[in-house]
């Protein structure tokens, strides 16, 4: 058989182009995570502190939006067609969700860049998380926007292939690549309602004058509709990744299908209903509602708790194939020379450590002590810095040669690769948890202030700045080795070995064993809406009755008025005395 | 579907460890007696925070009800917390803070101390604190709300009670 990127050339450049997005973006996010990680610790400031955040927001817009999503609709899409073996329904489709996401995403990032400018009025200085009334260019909401409906659209492209799929493989289980990405895909719809309604109902609106005010408890709430599960929206794919590419690097293969299909339904039920555990600490949530919220996720645990037992037994299988015995000798017995093996590996052990410090996230009342302090960058480092950023880098020194038809250039420059971002990320993270406990704030250009001395029961304050200066100067070179490989093995300049085409081996417990119920998305689609309905009708509700669906506050004063606008009132002043 | 023994053990054990979370989070709120920042506060006309009766005096005021031996009102609003800049307060007190914002999300942490919320325009934050160790604890804005943010700040001071002077004494 040969390689995808022969059998199915259109989809290939497809998934090529959306990789190669997805590491501009990557780039571009990176480089500003090491001025930042310089430029808070106090080592090298080449920025003002005011431009500080303009770098903040293009450090998490592109790498916590765009280089992830990018990556996993690449990865989606060859999951789709690699494992329907149907190429996509229509080239001009794919191309059309592909092109949507790149304009939406160009229009958030040139404004968002324009921050760097003084001179032009275009700017998005609001942080990813964009709580009003902080006020950016209405092109920066625009862009989000349409990037969104490039991903709604790129989910009907795969749940058009599988409905043809269906039509002639009647009674067939769905391939488990498809299922995962059907069921991420529902989750993803159910999740970007949220945003989608800040950001079209309330927010857009109100920086185009539409509407004079909004209600920033409520613009608030619905981004957070949307910021927890966005998360599960980056891992899902690394779980694919975890459960169908690495026990098979490893020489082995999954140990239970049905355990797999079971996982992705709970991530599509309990995703959704937990986003109020970011906002324990707000007023005008009552208690209760964050009660459920906190149990919700605890049970969030179950499904990534279940995955690990299947992806450690599925690599004790694959060791023990290749010859490794023993309770804990079989480790040795691992592919640790293969970049793609050893970075998900690590990225997996890193995703252990984040599950802990998640829960004392998660933990109602234990968040007082961590809530928006260094812990918190600290944890999500783990999370979608490592256990999704890494895995995608690993992944791609296996993925490359699929969609480009050629061998990667150096398994050792790969290998370097992966274990400088984890020596990196260790520096980095633990220190950031050790000094957020000290009550060191995130989300500063400069935290140090008069009179107040950070202490950490866990280390001395200084041996931490260093660690996180340190740590991000680590993941910088991590990052160049990747492009330097990346371009090498990309364009041809390194290698020109030809691809040998692999196949994926069948689970040891087969798709035949699990419940035909799986397979009713109908069904688990609904009970997550009902859900996501228990938990959000009444919260919504009490802050609608509160501040009204449109709130009171206005334009802050200091927000800079686009000049476009002033026209605009200008315009409506002559009209009314035209009138 | 078949599931294997080990696998049912892990689940089991999965379960209990999840029940255990929520355990210590029911523990801390009904044993320890921590109770979230809520709705408690109402809301607020943000573009007349002053005409609200608990905002109309920023700073230390005597309690109203029998919860607290003071409350405090702090106004967040771009870089400065008015009100408590200084803020003194009495050895082994318990002080319920009424906070509100007339511009953007601002945070309040008082470091060193667990005491940490949100302030939202259009809601008040109530939330009560027991403040047993004297000294000088600096309060800082936890969320982004500007360029000027790495600035704002504030002081609290907690006086040893043999030299509390009372609401607006020597102290």
């Amino acid at each position: 058989m040969a390689v995808f990127a022969e059998r199915y050339p259109s989809d290939a450049k497809v998934v090529r182009m959306a990789l190669g997005s997805s590491f501009v973006a990557l780039f571009l996010g990176g480089l500003m995570g090491l001025i930042q990680a310089l430029h808070r610790t106090g080592y090298l400031r080449i920025i003002d502190d005011s431009t500080y955040y303009t770098v903040l927001t293009l450090h998490g817009v592109a790498l916590v939006l765009l280089f992830t999503i990018f990556f996993l609709v690449g990865f989606f899409h060859w999951a789709v067609v690699d494992s329907l073996d149907r190429t996509s329904e229509s080239t001009r489709f794919t191309q059309l969700w592909y092109a949507l996401m790149s304009l939406g995403a160009a229009m958030s990032s040139v404004t968002i860049l324009g921050g760097f400018v003084g001179e032009v009025d275009v700017s998005a200085d609001v942080l990813y998380t964009f709580y009003t009334p902080l006020e950016a260019h209405p092109l920066f909401y625009a862009g989000l926007a349409m990037f969104l409906v490039g991903t709604w659209l790129a989910g009907v492209d795969w749940f058009r292939s599988w409905y043809n799929w269906k039509q002639s493989h009647g009674g067939e289980r769905t391939p488990l690549r498809t299922f995962m990405v059907l069921t991420t895909m529902l989750m993803w719809y159910l999740a970007t309602f949220g945003v989608a309604a800040a950001v079209l109902v309330f927010i857009l609106p109100w920086t185009l004058g539409l509407v004079d005010t909004v209600n920033p408890l409520l613009t608030r709430t619905l981004f957070w509709f949307f910021g927890h599960p966005v998360v599960y929206f980056w891992l899902m794919p690394v779980y694919m990744l975890w459960y169908v590419i690495l026990p098979k690097l490893a020489g082995g293969r999954l140990f239970s299908d049905p355990l797999a299909r079971i996982v992705f339904v709970l991530f599509l039920i309990l995703s959704v209903p937990t986003g109020i555990h970011h906002q324990y600490l707000d007023p005008g949530i009552a208690e209760g509602f964050k009660f459920l919220a906190t149990s919700n996720t605890m049970f969030l645990l179950l499904p990534s708790l279940l995955t690990a037992f299947t992806v450690v037994a599925s690599l004790e299988h694959g060791a023990r194939q290749r010859g490794g015995t023993g309770y804990v000798g079989w480790l040795r017995a691992l592919p640790w020379r293969k970049p793609a093996f050893t970075g998900m590996a690590l990225a997996g052990l890193m995703f252990a450590a984040a599950g802990f410090s998640g829960m004392v996230n998660a933990g109602l009342n234990l968040n007082y002590l961590v809530h928006n302090t260094l812990w918190v960058p600290g944890h999500f480092h783990l999370t979608v810095g490592t256990a999704v950023a890494l895995s995608f880098m690993a992944s791609t020194y296996w993925f490359l040669p699929k969609i480009t038809g050629r061998e990667i250039f150096s398994r050792r420059l790969g290998l370097a690769q992966v274990l400088t971002w984890f020596f990196g990320m260790v520096l980095m993270s633990n220190a950031m948890h050790r000094a957020g406990v000290g009550g060191v704030p995130r989300r500063t250009a400069d935290p140090t202030y008069e009179g107040v001395e950070f202490t950490s029961v866990l280390g001395n304050i200084n041996e931490l700045r260093l660690q996180i200066a340190l740590g991000g100067v680590i993941l910088s070179l991590s990052l160049v080795l990747f492009f330097t490989h990346l371009l090498l093995s990309w364009f041809d300049i390194g290698t020109s070995r030809q691809a040998t085409a692999d196949s994926i081996p069948p689970a040891l417990s087969g798709p035949e064993n699990a419940p035909k119920v799986l397979e009713n998305l109908q069904l688990w689609s609904g009970i997550a809406i009902v859900l996501v309905l228990l938990t959000y009708v009444l919260p919504i509700a009490a802050i609608v009755s509160g501040n009204g669906w449109f709130g009171s506050v206005e334009h802050p004063a200091g927000m800079v008025e686009p000049i476009w606008l002033l026209a605009l009132d200008i315009g409506r002043q002559h009209l009314a005395v035209m009138v | 579907m078949e599931i294997h023994r080990y696998e049912k053990l892990w689940f089991g054990a999965a379960l209990v460890l999840i029940v255990g979370f929520i355990a210590t989070v029911v523990y801390g709120a009904a044993g320890v007696g921590i109770s979230m920042v809520d709705d408690d506060g109402g809301t607020i006309d943000p573009n007349n925070v002053t005409d609200h009766p608990k905002f109309e005096q920023t700073g230390l005021h005597e309690a109203e009800g029998d919860d607290a031996d003071y409350e405090a009102s702090v106004i967040a609003r771009r870089f400065i917390f008015q009100g408590a800049d200084p803020l003194e307060v009495p050895e082994n007190s318990v002080i319920t803070f009424y906070i509100t914002s007339p511009d953007v999300v601002h945070g309040f942490k008082i470091v060193d101390t667990n005491a940490n919320t949100m302030v939202i325009p259009g809601q008040v934050t109530e939330m009560t604190v027991e403040f047993d160790e004297p000294g000088e604890y600096g309060i800082l804005c936890s969320e982004f709300c500007g360029a000027g943010h790495e600035n704002m700040a504030g002081q609290l001071t907690v006086v040893p009670e043999e030299e509390w002077g009372g609401l607006g004494g020597d102290s």
